[in-house]
């Protein structure tokens, strides 16, 4: 008997193909993913963090503390606006700006009169005079790796200005050296600027002591609390409303299909065209409605800023959903059958999900694994979002998500009419 | 008047020939019946008409306007053999959903939905979500839906099949009164029995060809022929010899399941049927039961397709 049964379900399974692929394939095609992204696997890696710096001090310790920097590997370092190199050089209001467009996740100012404090008093001359990191906390790895090279950098970049700082301040504390010390320190700081030189792999002495960084979030400082649930409301909610437009066009189309009621319904005034057209509005009002519940529960109680960002939103709201409701439509034609639907989409959806930023933050994943994202859907419509809710961008800044979801929406309608011909007159 | 003609409709999928020149016509106010064994071609020949499958070759006019074989035409209503229509919605917002897909609107619509409810026996149910509804009620709204805009002619795909005896007859009422009012209806349905008896006409169609048509009458005199089918069950089976002598000279069959039945065909009964009682009492049987039968639509469609499965 259970012979019997086990026979039952293995014929069953072999003739089901979607299942098969759901079975055996669907957790490869997860599995590379995730070793992709969290691997680097056929990349570079972790992606190199953009840094912006602003030098106010224009000493020859920051000189030399900015070629320091540029001479880390972990970091593509940029003083003008654009990141080739061109553009006007970036001050600290250009240089915040381009953290909160997001251009860059963090900038370091390096204030005037820094270098001079350091050649006066060493290692404690940072407490008169701090370096200013102005950071996105959205990305929990970028201010704190910067911060880390900020304090390795200035250790190695002029360890020789650091001595000298430091002898002073030994000689005011302790009196002046004899002449034979004095001597002995002068012929050791040109090995020490030796060493500072790019390409040095000398290493800091100073322990726990070295240069003083302020953190700034800048994202903070307009009252943004709340925002970086924003951003995983619109990761989960973009996710969700895929899986919702897909299954409303699979009952849309694919169950009147078997029912017998898209035939009756063709059969009638109704156009093809018409008919897809009213199919498409109906399921991108609902998605409408969807996100806009989930992001009025996530106000409600979780504080997301939707009242203060509503045009933002709205506008999002409506180009993913109609985007998303196209997308659907396009695997309901596209698909044979219910069956055949919910696998196909079951693999897209997810997909597309992990590599555009629903499940993870697109900034976590390497720069090659960032650049496929941005195949997806979901890559789009979350940046829009992040603009919206994390970085107060006006309207007019959301035009390339816009532009983007919009032409989408029209490749995946024609696509859907297209595939959708099966059910014209034969 | 004819309402509807085909003529030398030929379609084929791939390979596989759907229909391969049917002709027929559906006069003015008529119940015309079109039977055929399974894949005969009769849903690719209602959906050309309907406008679903364009003709490989032939023509089909309706109101003597050639149709396009793209469009359905305004006239038409169609009952899809499929339970077409929205489970989840109530019978009435069914009936108001396909009434305004058919162009009605306002008052209008509103009377043909009270209209369509009355029609088909659901004016009490019409708030009840159709989901709840049994086949037979289910069937019936199907009907409804298909020509609530009041079309000249009407399409019905096997609208009995799956339906009990009262639903059944609650349903050819329906078409009787469509007909009344003036519409032409076309069905196809392998109830042969209904066909004979609620059809005014029939068209029976086979391997893509429409092979006969008439009235039952006029059906029988081209096949079958006028005669009465006659069963005698005996007390006992006849012996060899009067057998024998039965089968040769009256053209009687002794029922190969059942040695103690007798069949014959008879032209005449009055004059044929007693000498055959008077034989085989000579013959020291006696008679326990008789049946005659007349020529059936059931005969002539199995003259015409033979006994052969399809598919």
């Amino acid at each position: 008997m259970i012979r019997t049964v086990l026979r039952i379900g293995f014929l069953n399974l072999r003739r089901d193909r979607v299942a098969l692929s759901l079975k055996f394939v669907l957790p490869v095609i997860f599995f590379s993913i995730f070793a992709s992204v969290f691997g680097g696997r056929g990349n570079a890696g972790t992606a190199r963090i953009n840094l912006a710096v602003v030098d106010e001090d224009q000493s020859e310790f920051s000189i030399r503390l900015l070629a320091g920097l540029r001479n880390e590997k972990g970091l593509n370092v940029r003083t003008t606006a654009e990141g080739n190199g061109t553009g006007p050089t970036l001050d600290r209001r250009t240089a915040e700006h381009s953290v909160r467009s997001g251009d860059v996740p963090v900038a370091v100012v390096i204030p005037a009169g820094l270098g001079e404090s350091f050649a006066k008093d060493g290692f404690t001359g940072g407490a008169a005079v701090s370096i200013q990191l102005l950071s996105d906390v959205s990305d929990p790895i970028a201010p704190q790796m910067v911060q880390g090279l900020l304090q390795k950098v200035t250790m190695t970049a002029a360890p020789d200005l650091l001595m000298q700082g430091g002898l002073r301040q030994f000689e005011q504390q302790a009196g002046a050296m004899t002449p034979q010390q004095k001597t002995a320190v002068d012929a050791w700081i040109p090995r020490l600027r030796e060493q500072s030189q790019p390409g040095s792999t000398a290493q800091g002495g100073g322990g726990g002591m070295g240069v003083r960084v302020d953190v700034i979030d800048v994202m903070r400082s307009s009252s943004n609390n709340g925002s970086l649930i924003s951003f995983y409301a619109a990761g989960v909610g973009v996710m969700f409303l895929l899986f919702s437009s897909v299954a409303g066009a699979g009952g849309a189309l694919l169950d009147e299909a078997e029912a017998g009621t898209l035939e009756r319904v063709l059969s009638t005034n109704v156009s093809l065209t018409g008919l897809l057209a009213g199919k498409w509005i109906f399921l991108a009002l609902g998605g409408v409605a969807q996100l806009t519940v989930m992001f009025l529960w996530g106000s409600v109680v979780f504080g997301v800023p939707l009242f203060s960002h509503l045009p933002g939103f709205f506008v999002m709201t409506t180009v993913t959903a109609g985007a998303a409701a196209a997308l659907g439509l396009v695997l309901a034609t596209l698909a044979r059958s219910r069956e055949q639907l919910s696998g196909f989409s079951t693999i897209l959806v997810l997909t597309m999900s992990a590599l555009g930023g629903s499940m993870f933050p697109r900034f976590l994943m390497s720069e090659t694994m960032q650049k496929v994202g941005l195949l997806t859907f979901n890559a789009w419509a979350l940046d829009g979002y992040l603009k919206v809710f994390w970085r107060d961008a006006p309207l007019w800044q959301l035009w390339p998500q816009v532009l983007v979801l919009c032409g989408l929406t029209a490749v995946f309608l024609g696509t859907a009419r297209m595939l959708a011909r099966r059910w014209e007159a034969a | 008047m004819n309402v509807l003609t085909v003529s030398g409709a030929r379609k084929s999928f791939g390979t596989v020939t759907a229909l391969d020149g049917a002709s027929f016509e559906l006069r003015q106010g008529e119940l015309l019946a079109l039977l055929g064994p399974n894949g005969a071609g009769k849903t690719t020949l209602i959906r050309a008409i309907a406008g679903r499958v364009r003709l490989d070759s032939g023509e089909i006019r309706m109101f003597d306007r050639l149709l396009d074989g793209r469009h359905t035409p305004p006239e038409l209503g169609i009952v899809p053999q499929e339970i077409a229509i929205y489970p989840l919605l109530t019978a009435r917002e069914n009936l108001e959903v396909f009434g305004a897909l058919h162009g009605l609107q306002g008052q209008d619509l509103r009377k043909q939905v009270d209209w369509g409810l009355d029609s088909v026996g659901l004016s009490d149910r019409g708030r009840d979500p159709v989901g709840q509804f049994s086949g037979g009620m289910r069937r019936r709204l199907n009907i409804a839906c298909g020509v609530l805009h009041r079309p000249r002619v009407v399409l019905l795909d096997e609208p009995t099949v799956g339906v009990d005896p009262q639903s059944r007859d609650r349903i050819y009422d329906t078409l009787a009164a469509l007909a009344a009012a003036g519409a032409s209806l076309l069905l196809t349905t392998h109830h042969l029995e209904e066909a004979e008896a609620r059809c005014s006409r029939t068209v029976i169609i086979d391997h893509g060809k429409a092979i006969a048509s008439g009235t039952t009458p006029e059906l029988v005199d081209q096949t079958v022929g006028r005669y009465r089918l006659v069963s005698l069950r005996l007390n006992m089976p006849l012996g060899i010899a009067d057998a024998a002598r039965l089968t040769s000279e009256a053209g009687v069959d002794i029922d190969a399941a059942d040695a103690k039945v007798v069949k014959a065909r008879m032209r005449d009964v009055a004059m044929e049927l007693p000498t055959l009682l008077d034989t085989i009492r000579a013959a020291g049987r006696t008679i326990d039961d008789v049946d005659v039968r007349g020529p059936s639509l059931q005969a002539v469609f199995i003259h015409l397709t033979g006994k052969d499965l399809r598919e």
